[in-house]
């Protein structure tokens, strides 16, 4: 960790280096750190990158009130209501118009505290622009209880691209409840990744994206390991307005003991819309289960949706290829398990692949 | 190098294998012949050990070791290896991973593999998770370039020329002529192989020692290789296991 953070007790960052969160500004284009309600670190390297928080942002642009709570419904749910309180926080990062950076903007939310941790974030991508955000949230080690929740409002305008990889990080006793929804103009792009390898009490989140724009793309990939007494309840859903629009939901759940809801939501409202949801999951253990709910809703006669969904354990037939091959058992398991989590996410910076093939390493062991 | 002594084996509690008994030395290379669904496959599994097919009686000797207790990658460490007839696929886990570790098993210079790849021409494919979208040719070469990489003493080979055209038998067959050392000359030969083949067009690349018949799940026949793929041409399976089992019987009675 640089010492541009130097406020940070030791702890905090050695579990900030323990889950990967890079704060390098040779590595990140920007970054942003929230301990509990407070902005810890908040600096942009790139010029056309803006990375402050929230609460300043709002006092900045008047024109940005505009995008607060417009995508996410105050009243969508109690959480969404609680959220709603003046010492909220959170970031808001924006790509002005045109400019395309190589590498990452990270935001780390953490958690040290056993209060509610309210966050609110915004995240712009202008036209043309091109923006890949890395987002780490933890908790710290030996939270006996906490939760967070946290809303997150995407624009992506015409002909932008924006990348969003959620890496997630809690431990046993904490409760998370995002809420998040994107709204894509024409030609645009969207790409959420999201991934949860760690014990969790519980996750429960049901993002939303607007393909209003002609020709926008979504591409939403989930990676869920659930352990022993987890729950992890989540999906995304796209409605597709725009023309030629397509949207594409992809899951990947291994439940080693823990419970997991793997939802996926396409409705397809105008002509030539496309949509494909894909969702496989495996059971590592005895225990826990996994429950994979695809829905297509069409709305339209020309439209084209699909989905598949597998859940099963690993083929006794396909460890025993690689044994044939000098495996042994638990090397041929964990391949396997590797190469079903190998999720190949299309329009993803070589970078971010690494930062998910981490994360897959991380937890490699605890999985056999 | 590979002896298989009065062998019966099963598989979902059917019996697949009756009294084998098959002895290939250091340096011959056996071809076996048989009717769809009489064992072929299921003789290949049960040596290689998948835990699938349970020997039921005798024994499976390899090196001078019995290895009936020991698990398929102990089989292969031990020198063993296989391509299949049908493999599974395995999406996610790429060629190359594979053939990196076939690689590390036979100490093979990694580097080589690329050679390999090219010689069968999958290098285009050394990337992609293995056989999954393959064409069935493009699985056969496959399976033979990880054998290649493996690079094992006795090589069991299910059906390598089936379903593959002319050009990528000759492919197939010049890799499989290397791994049996069959371009050197008798004496220094020292790999050994059982091929599953229905055509024998795989015999025009790779001339092999004896033929077999598998003829429900019994060794019916014997002989030169390629005057039983004559026969059986001429006379189909049934033609030929009748000749052969005439004596057969007679003396497995005494
Ligand atoms: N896993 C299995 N479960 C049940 N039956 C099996 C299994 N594997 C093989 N068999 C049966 O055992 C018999 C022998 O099959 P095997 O695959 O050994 O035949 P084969 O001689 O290789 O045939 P082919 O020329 O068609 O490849 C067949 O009747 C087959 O259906
Ligand atoms: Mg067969």
């Amino acid at each position: 960790m640089p010492e541009r953070i130097p406020k940070l007790e030791k702890d905090v960052k050695e579990k900030l280096e323990k889950v990967g969160i890079e704060m390098d500004k040779e590595k990140r284009s920007a970054i942003f750190l929230q301990v509990d309600q407070n902005v810890e670190t908040s600096s942009s390297f790139a010029s056309g990158i803006e990375m402050i928080g929230i609460k300043q942002a709002l006092e900045k642009y008047d024109w940005l009130h505009d995008y607060f709570w417009k995508v996410v419904s105050k009243n969508n749910d109690e959480y969404t209501k609680q959220v709603d309180v003046a010492e909220v926080n959170g970031y808001f990062i924006r790509a002005l118009p045109g400019i395309k950076v190589n590498f990452p903007v990270e935001a780390c939310l953490y958690l040290k505290s056993p209060k509610k941790q309210k966050v609110h974030n915004i995240i712009i991508a202008e036209e043309s622009s091109e923006l890949n955000i890395i987002s780490g949230c933890a908790s710290h080690p030996g939270l006996t209880t906490g939760m967070h929740l946290g809303i997150s409002e995407f624009y992506i305008k015409k002909n932008a691209k924006l990348s969003f990889t959620m890496i997630h990080n809690w431990e046993n006793n904490i409760e998370v409840r995002p809420r998040s929804a994107a709204i894509v103009e024409e030609g645009g792009t969207y790409i959420s990744n999201y991934i949860i390898m760690n014990p969790v009490k519980i996750v429960q989140m049901y993002p939303t994206v607007h393909l209003n724009g002609d020709n926008s793309t979504a591409i939403m990939s989930s990676v869920i390991v659930a352990m022993e007494n987890s729950i992890v309840d989540t999906g995304s859903r796209v409605i597709i307005k725009g023309k030629g629009s397509s949207a594409e939901i992809l899951s990947r759940a291994i439940s080693k003991g823990g419970t997991i809801y793997s939802r996926g939501d396409i409705v397809g409202e105008s002509p030539d819309a496309r949509g494909h949801l894909e969702c496989m999951g495996m059971m590592l253990s005895e225990q826990g289960s996994i429950i994979a709910i695809p829905e297509l809703e069409a709305k339209h006669p020309n439209v084209d949706l699909s989905h598949e969904a597998a859940i099963g354990k690993i083929a006794e037939e396909e460890i025993f290829y690689l044994m044939s091959r000098g495996f042994t058992r638990d090397e041929a398991t964990a391949a396997i398990v590797r190469g079903f989590l190998d999720i190949e996410i299309k329009g993803l910076p070589p970078t971010l692949k690494k930062k998910i093939d981490e994360a897959i390493n991380l937890v490699e062991k605890e999985l056999i | 190098m590979l002896r298989v002594v009065n062998l019966g084996a099963e598989v979902e509690g059917t019996p697949i294998l009756d009294h084998v008994n098959l002895y290939i030395k250091e340096g011959q290379t056996y071809v076996l012949f048989g009717p769809n669904g009489n064992g072929k496959t299921s003789l290949l599994m049960t040596l290689i050990g998948n835990p699938a097919f349970k020997v039921t009686y005798g024994r499976i000797m390899f090196k001078g070791q019995d290895i009936n207790d020991m698990s398929t990658d102990q089989r292969v460490k031990m020198g063993m290896g296989i391509s299949f007839q049908n493999p599974p696929k395995v999406s996610g886990l790429k060629l190359i991973d594979m053939l990196l570790n076939c690689a590390k098993q036979s100490g093979t210079d990694p580097n080589k593999i690329y050679e390999y790849a090219q010689m069968l021409n999958m290098e285009k494919f050394l990337n992609r998770s293995i056989n999954v979208g393959f064409s069935g040719g493009e699985v056969k070469r496959s399976e033979v370039l990880q054998l290649l990489t493996l690079n094992p003493d006795l090589v069991l080979f299910d059906e390598p020329d089936s379903g593959v055209d002319l050009d990528n038998i000759s492919v197939i067959g010049s890799a499989m002529g290397e791994l049996l050392d069959r371009k050197k000359n008798k004496e220094e030969r020292k790999k050994s192989g059982l091929i599953i083949t229905h055509q024998g067009h795989i015999l025009d690349y790779v001339d092999a020692d004896y033929g077999l018949i598998l003829y429900k799940g019994m060794i019916a026949c014997m002989g030169d290789p390629y005057d039983m793929l004559d026969e059986i041409s001429k006379k189909g399976y049934e033609g030929c296991v009748e000749k052969c089992l005439k004596g057969f019987q007679n003396s497995r009675r005494m």
